[in-house]
């Protein structure tokens, strides 16, 4: 919202705002408004900039490559794949699970979250089960993917699917279950059932619940992902790190990770929108 | 006079482990149609327990209520309570907020926002309707509050120290605005208040509680209406009247 935006409101002397706060126009510099961002980027780049410098420095003493390769063997590395397709085809693939494991995720954890929790004693009979799953490492369940589903998509879909349900389950059950009693009350009095309180209370107040559990569970869809295409698979980035781990090709390994981290980087951008707009307290759609 | 609520010899206690807390014994009150009671107490005697008894919102442990003549089995529409806290619903606007008990009753969407403004505008809340609670000041809400209790069409209104924290100057305000509305609905109204002048300046009739509820004094307000709350203040009776449930209280501190 800019700086002059103002209320328009008819300020009769008995108004109750007569007495309230006034919002005035106020100009701000372009440097005012965006001197600090600008300067954060700028360091931030300047740190990405010195980071490649040491590193390349550092491929000067190291003797083997195999070690830590250097920066310009894996821009060459980079631009090969880029050019050649392999880039676009294993993000693609990986891109396919991420986004496939996290609808499935969310869908399931909000709808199973929003349910369990509105009915007391069911929730209390899941939850330490339900918090005994979400602590064990999900890469135990690959072996076990493996054997219902292949070593295919389905797989890493499931495993992705699996690490973002808990997430979400668990944010959206606490949603429901910090839901100020007070209110439930309010609607109660007015003559509400049971069905008003779930959707005209419950449901909009577990909303920051949910949106928390959308929010966190964005990289545990990748991490779900990778994991799977580490333990077994012949596509995706994950194949592709450790295909070129397999062939001592320490640049190509650093590639696909250089590849792997934008891909984390853009989700983490979708994160912080989503912040954005749960940061202010708007209403989400209870019609 | 018909009688529309009576509360007989209600018992409340909160159970946790091996101990309970009573915090209401053996209170029994009768309330006539169209008359503006005001409970008067000092904090912790048992008002809030008493009116959520009386909402229906919570069981008593032994006793009944009967409204209308009939026994309560829970919250109904028929009773507006405008509780201790704000209940407004933070995602909803004023005027959403407002219509929310319209909504529930099942009206349809222009009548009920009719409706809704028509209450909005009386509580003095016009230009506010597209607001959210958060960007008002305490006092808006309550008015927003008053609106939305309002709107059920209740014949029979709790009050749960509805003033109780705003400043002196908007307390006064909302009071006159308070008993404008009611000369014009003649609605039952149940205010509970720690405030004496508040009591005496509202009310019909002042019922004092003692701890656990136990009535102090049950007094009939014969000050002439329409009251003011600068002018009335003032007045001799009511000065009397002040002491006289001032002493009351303090009675009730010493047993
Ligand atoms: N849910 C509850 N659990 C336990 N004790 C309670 C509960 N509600 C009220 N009480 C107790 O009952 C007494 C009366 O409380 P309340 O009705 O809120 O008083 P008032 O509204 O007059 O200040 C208090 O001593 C309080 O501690
Ligand atoms: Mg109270």
């Amino acid at each position: 919202m800019t700086a002059a935006h103002t209320i328009p409101m008819t300020n009769t002397t008995s108004s109750p705002a007569a007495s309230g706060p006034v919002k005035e126009a106020r100009k701000r510099t372009w440097w005012g408004k965006n001197g600090h961002q600008a300067t954060v980027w700028m360091l931030r780049v300047a740190l990405f900039l010195a980071f490649l410098v040491v590193w390349y420095v550092a491929s000067l003493i190291v003797p083997n490559p195999m070690f830590i390769s250097d920066p310009i063997a894996v821009w060459d590395q980079l631009v090969e794949w880029i050019v050649d397709g392999t880039i676009v085809f294993h993000t693609w693939i990986t891109v396919q699970e991420v986004a496939l494991g996290y609808v499935i995720g969310v869908l399931t954890g909000a709808v199973a979250g929003f349910i369990l929790a509105s009915i007391h004693l069911i929730y209390s009979v899941f939850e330490p089960f339900m918090m005994a799953l979400y602590s064990i490492p999900k890469v135990a369940l690959a072996p076990l993917f493996i054997v219902w589903f292949g070593i295919g998509i389905d797989m890493k879909i499931i495993l992705a699917a699996v690490s973002v349900f808990f997430l979400v389950f668990l944010n959206t059950a606490a949603g429901v279950r910090e839901v100020e009693r007070g209110l439930i009350d309010a609607v109660r009095l007015m003559g509400g059932t049971k069905r008003d309180v779930a959707f005209k209370v419950v449901l909009p107040a577990s909303m920051a619940g949910l949106l928390t559990g959308l929010k966190v569970s964005i990289p545990y869809a990748l991490i779900g992902a990778v994991i799977g295409e580490l333990v077994a698979s012949n596509r995706g980035l994950g194949y592709l790190i450790n295909d070129s781990a397999s062939q001592f090709n320490t640049a190509g390994v650093f590639a696909a990770v250089a590849v792997l981290t934008v891909l984390a980087m853009l989700l983490n951008g979708v994160v912080a929108l989503i912040s954005a707009r749960t940061g202010r307290w708007k209403p989400i759609g209870d019609a | 006079m018909t009688t529309v609520l009576e509360i007989e010899h209600l018992t409340k206690e909160f159970q946790r482990d091996d101990v309970a807390t009573v915090a209401l014994r053996d209170f029994s009150l009768t309330i006539e149609r169209g008359t503006f009671v005001t409970v008067l107490g000092r904090s912790g005697c048992g008002k809030s327990t008493m009116l959520n008894l009386l909402s229906g919102l919570s069981k008593p442990t032994s006793g009944r209520v009967l409204h209308n003549g009939d026994a309560h089995t829970g919250p109904t529409p028929e009773i507006g309570y405008l509780t201790q806290s704000d209940t407004l619903m933070p995602w909803r606007t004023v005027l959403r907020n407002v219509e929310m008990p319209l909504e529930i009753a099942g009206r349809d969407k222009t009548d009920r926002t009719r409706v809704a403004r028509d209450l909005i505008s009386r509580v003095g809340l016009d230009g506010f309707a597209d607001s959210y609670p958060r960007e008002l000041s305490g006092g808006m809400r309550r008015r927003a509050s008053l609106a939305r209790m309002l709107a059920y069409g209740a014949e029979t209104i709790l009050m749960d120290e509805p003033f109780g924290a705003l400043d002196a100057q908007l307390r006064t305000e909302l009071q006159g605005e308070l008993l404008r509305l009611w000369s014009q609905t003649g609605q039952t109204i149940i205010f509970v208040t720690h405030d004496i002048d508040e009591a005496l300046l509202l009310g019909d009739r002042v019922v004092v509680l003692g701890p656990l509820g136990t009535v102090l004094l049950d007094q009939e307000i014969d000050i002439p209406r329409p009251r003011d709350p600068d002018r009335t203040t003032v007045d001799s009776r009511f000065i009397e009247l002040h002491l006289e449930l001032a002493n009351a209280l303090k009675e009730g501190a010493r047993q």
